[in-house]
This record gives structure tokens, sequence and C-alpha cells, in this order.
């Protein structure tokens, strides 16, 4: 953009701007990153290897992908529609709606996990109903994956929802004048100009759940090869000391979770 | 303060009034009616020992540290989050791209590596951590690591709300006010300052509303004593785990109740960035409104 302060020599009080800064966030975010990788590197590929195929740990890794992606999958169709019904239609209550969609963000992770255990869990009404039809939510891998649904439920709906209300009309009236039908209207006009939104809200929405953490410790019961998921398994390991074991599943999860956010931004990119 | 709608027609069909109904349904059971059942439950013994139990030396104790610590990373966070956004927009240098990417990964991370790696930091095994508890600063299980925790996590939401808008203002007004001399603190005060100030309003209260909420950093930077080293959200789980459901459910009220006003400041100050940033009339650059608004979800 404007690039003309940057082309003249920066004065001293904007280096030593530049300099704390870039010290701040090498002592906050750097440093514990670096020291996190030179201790994996220090333990090396075997032993970590060793202690990702681990049974326990395997399982808690492969129970966080499985209900990661769950969740992204109802939510996708949720969130979506959640936004085309704030953007398209009038109806009582939709400010209301609107402005608690983001609560998700807001309330305090653990927290999540109290209300879902007030309203699901087994001394609740409702909690008691589903059990009686054998769906007990609360301690069982379905409470994770509602867990993940509470915490990731903005992230379509507010990725998608700008979108649609800034899209132009024009070409689903054209549609509509050549004798579309709804239906054909969203799948061939509105659908393909909203994938890229919908695309990066998925991916922010499998990163944030692959490391949920608070929702998940209340609601899941941690029980190993169970419900316990990878986070869990890494506060597990960490609290018994086993650094190298708690360090293996770290990196796993960074991994996945940066892969996922890239590769929605690189799709959302390609598809826009 | 919409853009406008594409034309529907004011008598819904049944598919649309169904799509509305499941819509409401879906966000009743998943996002209301918790939220109800939450405070029911705090309730449910009587508003008398709701604010028994709150008054209880432990629960003012971890409000009080919950309050500490939120401050301190409020105010770290907050100029230092200025200071990397200036740094971001106006600076060009080596390993600026770097540092974009850099501000995100706490993003990216769970809160419960972030405790990992200050652990393995900080930690009474590490280097640092043994020489720094020697000089008596010990960091994790005590405050400072607590601190720590909390910079870590909501490191980007101040750069993250202010550095679009500085992108948008552009740099003429500074460059102006700096040929006609000036100085660089003069013109921040006069010119950026008052540019950026709800961005870091908005930035501010996200710090704010995530640092009384973070749980998982805290858990495995804190160790965990009672009294000592227990946050609000500390003793929510505590709570949880020696069978005292009632003490969770009304501490959890309090900490929803508080991030709900945040929430509402939030909603607020957003439309004060937008009315300010844009002036009356309608943006019609749908990127413009979702980069001030929706500044935490830039990857």
């Amino acid at each position: 953009m404007s690039s003309t302060s940057a082309d003249r020599p920066v004065p001293l009080g904007g280096l030593l701007l530049r300099w704390s800064c870039l010290s701040y966030l090498g002592v906050v975010v750097l440093f514990p990153l670096t020291a996190v990788v030179i201790r994996a590197l220090s333990a090396g590929p075997v032993r970590l290897w060793k202690e990702i195929v681990n049974p326990f740990a395997w399982h808690a890794i492969r129970l966080s992908l499985t209900t990661a992606l769950v969740m992204v999958a109802i939510s996708v169709v949720t969130g979506t529609a959640t936004a085309w019904v704030l953007a398209r239609y009038e109806f009582p209550g939709k400010g209301f709606v609107n402005a608690l969609v983001d609560l998700p963000f807001a309330v305090p992770t653990i927290v999540t996990g109290l209300m879902l255990v007030a309203l699901f869990g087994p001394s609740s009404t409702l909690g008691v109903v589903l059990s009686g039809f054998g769906l007990p939510v609360i301690y069982e891998q379905s409470g994770i994956v509602l867990a993940l649904l509470f915490v990731c439920y903005p992230f379509v709906v507010r990725s998608v929802q700008p979108v649609l209300e800034n899209l132009d009309p024009a070409e689903e009236e054209a549609a509509a004048t050549m004798g579309a039908g709804r239906w054909l209207i969203f799948r061939k006009v509105t659908l393909p100009a909203l994938v890229p939104s919908i695309v990066s809200g998925a991916g922010l929405s499998f990163s944030r759940a692959l490391g949920e953490f608070g929702s998940v410790v209340i609601v899941a019961g941690n029980r190993p090869l169970s419900t316990k998921t990878a986070p869990l398994y890494v506060y597990g390991e960490v609290e018994g000391f086993n650094v190298d074991g708690a360090m293996a599943v770290s990196l796993v999860l960074l991994t996945c979770s940066l892969i996922s956010l890239v590769a929605a931004s690189k799709l959302a990119e390609r598809q826009g | 303060m919409k853009p406008p709608k594409p034309a529907t027609s004011p008598e819904m069909t049944w598919p649309q009034r169904f799509l509305i109904a499941a819509v409401l349904a879906w966000f009743g059971l998943l996002i209301l009616g918790p939220a109800v059942a939450l405070v029911r439950r705090a309730m449910e013994p009587g508003i008398g020992r709701f604010f028994a139990k709150l008054a209880e030396p432990d629960a003012i104790e971890s409000l009080w540290l919950t309050a500490k610590i939120t401050a301190a990373v409020t105010v770290c966070n907050t100029i230092f989050g200025i200071g990397m956004a200036i740094v971001l927009v106006r600076q060009r240098f080596w390993g600026r791209r770097l540092m974009d990417g850099v501000l995100d990964l706490p993003f990216a991370v769970s809160p419960v590596i972030a405790g990992l790696m200050l652990i393995i930091l900080y930690g009474p095994r590490s280097t640092i951590g043994s020489r720094l508890s020697d000089m008596g600063l010990p960091i994790v299980y005590h405050l400072p690591g607590m601190i720590l925790a909390g910079l870590f996590v909501t490191l980007p939401l101040v750069v993250r709300s202010v550095a679009p808008i500085l992108e948008e203002v552009g740099s003429d007004q500074e460059e102006v006010a700096s040929t006609l001399g000036a100085d660089w603190w003069t013109t921040f005060r006069k010119i950026t300052l008052p540019t950026i100030r709800w961005g870091i309003a908005y930035g501010s209260a996200l710090v704010v509303a995530r640092s009384l909420g973070e749980f998982g950093a805290l858990l495995v930077v804190s160790g965990n004593i009672i009294g000592r080293t227990q946050t609000a959200t500390l003793y929510v789980h505590d709570q949880v785990e020696s069978f005292e459901p009632h003490g969770a459910y009304v501490m959890s009220t309090v900490l929803a109740g508080l991030s709900f006003g945040m929430l509402i400041a939030l909603e607020a100050v957003r439309n004060r960035t937008h009315r300010q940033e844009y002036g009356a009339e309608e943006s019609q650059d749908p990127s413009v409104e979702r980069k001030t608004i929706r500044p935490t979800r830039r990857h």
C-alpha cells in the first residue's frame, strides 16, 4: 500500500520500537517454541515415535482427529444454515440470535463444559431421557463432539455470514428469471460463491477442536482408550512427569493443526 | 448499517419456515439451553446460597488472582500489541513475514501445549528455570508463569485488531505531520492513536475476555495449589474434581456473566469502530468490514 515511509531510513525511535517488540515476541512466543523443538531433538525421533505409537497415545490422537472431523461435518451444515437464515430472513428474535452466536467465543471453555453437563448430564431431565433411549451423551464420545460443536459454532457462521450478506443478488435473480428452482439456484449459484468461506471456517474449527481442552475435560470423563482426547493425554503425561510423551503427542497435534489452517487458507484462496 | 439484502418475498414458503425453525431449534439446544441450565443449577438452592458460596475465601481468592493476571496480561499485551501492529504495518525489514507468521502461532497451539512449552522452558528441571528460581524468581507453579501463559495465549488479539486499521488508513497523515516537524511521539499521540483507539479497545476487550477464561495453559503451569495459585477457572475445575457441583456452577455462572458482559461491550465497540472508520455510509467492500469486525479470525 503506502510504501513511502518504508523507503526512508527508519529513525532511531522506530528501530527501538522494532527491537523491543521483536524481543517481546521472542520471549513470549518464540523462546518457548524453540525450547520444545530443542527438547524434541535431544530426545530423538526414535523415542518420540515410540511415544506416539504407544496404544494410549495413539488412541487419544485418533479420537481427537475423529471427533474433530465429525464436528466439522455437522458444523459446516448447521453453520451455513444459521448464516443463511440470519442473512436472508427476518424473524422474531433474530437480533438476539445474531448477538449470541459469538457466546461460545466469549464463554470460558470450562464453563462450556459445565453448561453442557447442566443440560445433558445424568442428573438432568434431558440426560435421564437420553440415557433411557440408550444415548447417554455426557462422559461418552458423543459428549466430546457436542462440546466441540458448542465451542466451534461461531466459526462457520461468522465466516459465511458476511459473504452471504454482500453477495450480489443479480446472479441469483438471473437464474430465477431463467426458471431455475430455489434448490437449483442454491446449488449452482449461491453455494459455489460460499465455498471458500465455508472451507476457511471449517479449517479454523478443525484446528481449534484438535486443541480443545477445558470443555472436554469436564464432559468426557477422561477414560483412557475411550474418552481421553489428545490434549487430555498431554495433560495427563505432564502430570505424570512424562514430558517426552506429552511432547510427542503435542508435536502431532501442532502439525495437524497447522496443516489444517494452511490447507484451509490455500483452498479458500484458490476457490476465491 | 447493514448492506442491502437481496429481495425476498415478504411471504415465506413452508420450506423457509422449516429452515428457520430448524436453525432456531439447533441454536436453542446447543447454545441457549446449556446456558440457561447452568444458571438454573447455580440458583437452585436459592439466591442466598449462591452468594454465600461466592463469599467463601477460596472463591474470593481465586477471583482476585484472576483479576491480577487479567490486569497484567491486558496491560502488557495492549502496549506491545500496539507497538507490534505499528512495526508490522509501517516498517519493512528482513524477517517481517516471519514475524507475521509467528504472531498467529498462539491461535494454532492448544492451551495445554502452551503450558507444556512454558514448563519445558522455565520448569524446575530446565537450566533457565532452575537458575531463575535460585535467584528467587520461580516462574512455573507461580504467578509469573501464569502471567506468561496468559501473555502467550492472548498475544495476537490486539495486534490483529489494530493492524488492519493502520493498513486501511495508510500513512499519509503521519507523513504530513512529520513533514511539518512533529516528532514521532507527537505524531503517534495526535495522529495514529486517535485513529486506532477503537481497534485497541476491541483488541483489549478480547484479551480481557480470553484471559478471564483461560484454563488449560494455567492448569498445566500452576500446579493448582489451593489459595495460592488458583484462578477462577481452576477453582471451577477443583470443585468438579472434589464433587462440589454447586460451587462449580456458581463460579461458572459468574464467569459466564462476565464474559456475556464483555460480549455486549465488544458489540458496542464494534459498532463504534465501524461508524468511526467508515462514516455513516455503508462500507462497499466486504473485506473491509470483515477485517475490522472479526480481527481474531485472520490467519
